[in-house]
């Protein structure tokens, strides 16, 4: 138990002392990348609490993502309200709607979860895409401006990843007292059995529900990050594509895991830079790794870790459930 | 019975789907003591539990604790007012680790509560809990899972405990510091209210019984009366009953 936790207490050191360091080593492409990965992370995180915590599926999260950009495109953009502002409406708004798609949850099973929460997906870039007069259709919006905080500008990109990192850092502190409280004890609870959960007195259908919520906004959070990085937005990136890319990062990484996101996004995100002189064949490596882990470790990379480390108490991967009293 | 109750069932009609199985049960449940029901297999007496908790519906009837309405209320709202339930078979959640099962048992905590302080006092009073705080709950025996589950229901101070079955697949010698457990639980000011198959032993250790025969109340007395009484001996006591049987 003890030697586990220092060797993460260890590793977590080295690599926030390298994410710290690194505008002394990366040039501005190498930054990007990096405050990339920290975006999608925050996404990750978001859909790892629907999906590896309270155990529900969603092939929505890309949507949630592209909600809060274009929340942030259009209103900096045409209205002139200034960035916080728009993370208060990107969280609320994907929250509202987190909420109410999370309702077939209560009643269907999971794979028709996955169809109702594709279909979404669907609508909502098909709104990106025709809605001209709103989204800028296929032209998109640019210009999106980044943040100013006291009188300081983070537009460059050194300045702009430790904003990033910043957002990271804040929102995986919350996520772990959440986590850790005895109200997040309960989305546990409630993906392990619901019944049991539900004789504790955990009101499932209301964590159901806060959980979808919750990780649509951390979703519409990592949208508004995404636009300032990006700072030109069209709806491409939000296809179908992107959700399945962040589901795909949960299971990768290790749904239900707090660590999960964070790796399943170097994969993800920084892999795929370091593989580039493989051409074509990152695809192809990525492919097979996804294949091999699934069959051979369904608790993804920090599931295979935690073997090493023997994991004291390791959650159940994700369809694991008992329908018994 | 001239003692002061503290839950009663009042005509109270439940089933599942089409088919009912409690048919008006009535009955009720002198507070500070211990009541177990006993009853065929069958008869309806974890479904009355159920309904009791909210977990299945009341379609007519009533059911009141400490004088107020409860009937059909959630498990939660139950749980604030003072009333758990430890369900037949194996209720704790096997992959995760025993402190965080134990903490479970908080969930419905006012926010107010220090939750941790009482974390504190259930581990010292279940010292193979402590030792195993942070193993995986399914490394526990069966023995250290039933008292797992009651540590957990009693982690907010419940006045009410509805305890399903809980002797099952214990050994004697179990069954025997379980049934001094729930005295000692009884000795804190809880009430409790369990359902036996092991009718004998559970009657000795118990000072009420109810007899639950096809979804009716057939007797309700004092534990010792019930065991002297010969129908009550010849139906469930004298071996045209089986006493055992495996877990649900
Ligand atoms: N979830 C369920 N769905 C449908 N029928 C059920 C369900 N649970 C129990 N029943 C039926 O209800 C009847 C009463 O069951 P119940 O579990 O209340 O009996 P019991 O008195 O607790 O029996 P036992 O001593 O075997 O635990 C049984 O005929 C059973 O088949
Ligand atoms: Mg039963």
């Amino acid at each position: 138990m003890n030697a586990r936790n220092i060797a993460i207490a260890a590793l977590s050191a080295v690599v926030i002392a390298a994410l710290l360091a690194a505008p002394y080593a990366l040039k501005s492409y190498g930054l990007y990348i990096l405050s990339l990965w920290a975006v999608t992370t925050i996404g990750a995180i978001g859909l790892n609490l629907t999906l590896g915590y309270a155990g529900q599926i969603s092939l929505a999260q890309g949507a949630f993502v592209g909600i809060g950009a274009y929340c942030t495109a259009i209103l900096t953009t045409k209205y002139g309200y200034p960035l916080p502002f728009t993370y208060l409406v990107a969280f609320v708004s994907c929250f509202s709607i987190g909420w109410v798609l999370g309702y077939p949850a209560l009643r269907v099973e999971h794979h028709y979860l996955a169809f109702v929460t594709l279909a979404f997906t669907t609508l909502v870039y098909l709104i990106f895409r025709n809605e001209e007069w709103l989204t800028g259709g296929v032209s998109g919006i640019g210009g999106i401006p980044r943040p100013v905080m006291f009188g300081y500008s983070l537009r460059a990109p050194a300045e702009f990843y430790y904003f990033c990192l910043a957002n990271l850092a804040a929102i995986s502190l919350a996520f772990w007292g959440l986590i850790r409280s005895p109200w997040g004890r309960a989305f546990v609870a409630v993906r392990e059995n619901p019944v049991r959960a539900l004789s504790l007195g955990v009101d499932t259908r209301r964590y159901t529900l806060i959980a979808f919520a919750l990780g649509a906004g951390l979703g519409g959070i990592s949208g508004v990050l995404l636009a300032q990085l990006v700072q030109f937005i069209d709806p491409s990136p939000f296809s179908l594509t992107a959700s399945l890319n962040l589901l795909l990062m949960v299971v990768v990484g290790g749904s239900g895991y707090f660590f999960g996101p964070f790796v399943g996004a170097i994969v993800a995100v920084l892999l795929p830079e370091w593989l580039r002189f493989s051409g074509g064949l990152y695809l192809i490596c990525y492919a097979i790794l996804v294949m091999v882990l699934m069959a051979f470790c369904p608790t993804g990379l920090i599931g295979l870790a935690g073997r090493f480390l023997k994991p004291v108490s390791k959650p159940a991967p994700v369809p694991a459930r008992e329908q018994t009293t | 019975m001239d003692t002061e109750s503290i839950l009663t069932l009042d005509g109270v009609y439940a089933g599942y789907g089409k088919m009912t199985i409690l048919h008006g049960t009535n009955f009720t449940v002198p507070r500070n003591a211990i009541t177990t029901v006993i009853g065929p297999n069958g008869a309806g007496k974890s479904t009355a539990f159920k309904t009791i908790f909210g977990m299945v519906r009341a379609n007519a009837g009533r059911i009141a604790f400490e004088g107020a309405d409860i009937t059909n209320l959630p498990p939660r709202a139950l749980i604030e007012r003072g009333i758990v339930y430890v369900p037949q078979g194996r209720n704790i959640f096997p992959q995760l680790s025993v402190r965080h099962n134990l903490e479970l048992g908080g969930v419905a905590a006012p926010a107010q509560l220090d939750l941790a302080g009482r974390m504190e006092q259930a581990l010292d009073r279940f010292p193979v809990l402590r030792r195993k705080a942070n193993q995986q709950a399914s490394t526990l025996s069966g023995g250290e899972q039933k008292m797992l589950e009651i540590a957990r229901s009693l982690l907010l101070e419940p006045k009410l405990m509805l305890v399903d079955e809980p002797s099952i697949g214990l050994s004697p010698l179990l069954v025997s510091e379980l049934f001094s457990l729930l005295n000692d639980i009884k000795a804190r000011g809880v009430t409790v209210l369990m359902i036996e198959q092991n009718a004998k032993r559970a009657l000795e250790s118990s000072d009420y019984g109810i007899v639950l025969e096809l979804g009716q109340t057939r007797m309700f007395d004092r534990a010792d009366k019930l065991l002297a009484d010969p129908r009550v001996g010849q139906l469930f006591l004298g071996g045209t009953m089986k006493t055992t049987k495996g877990a649900a």
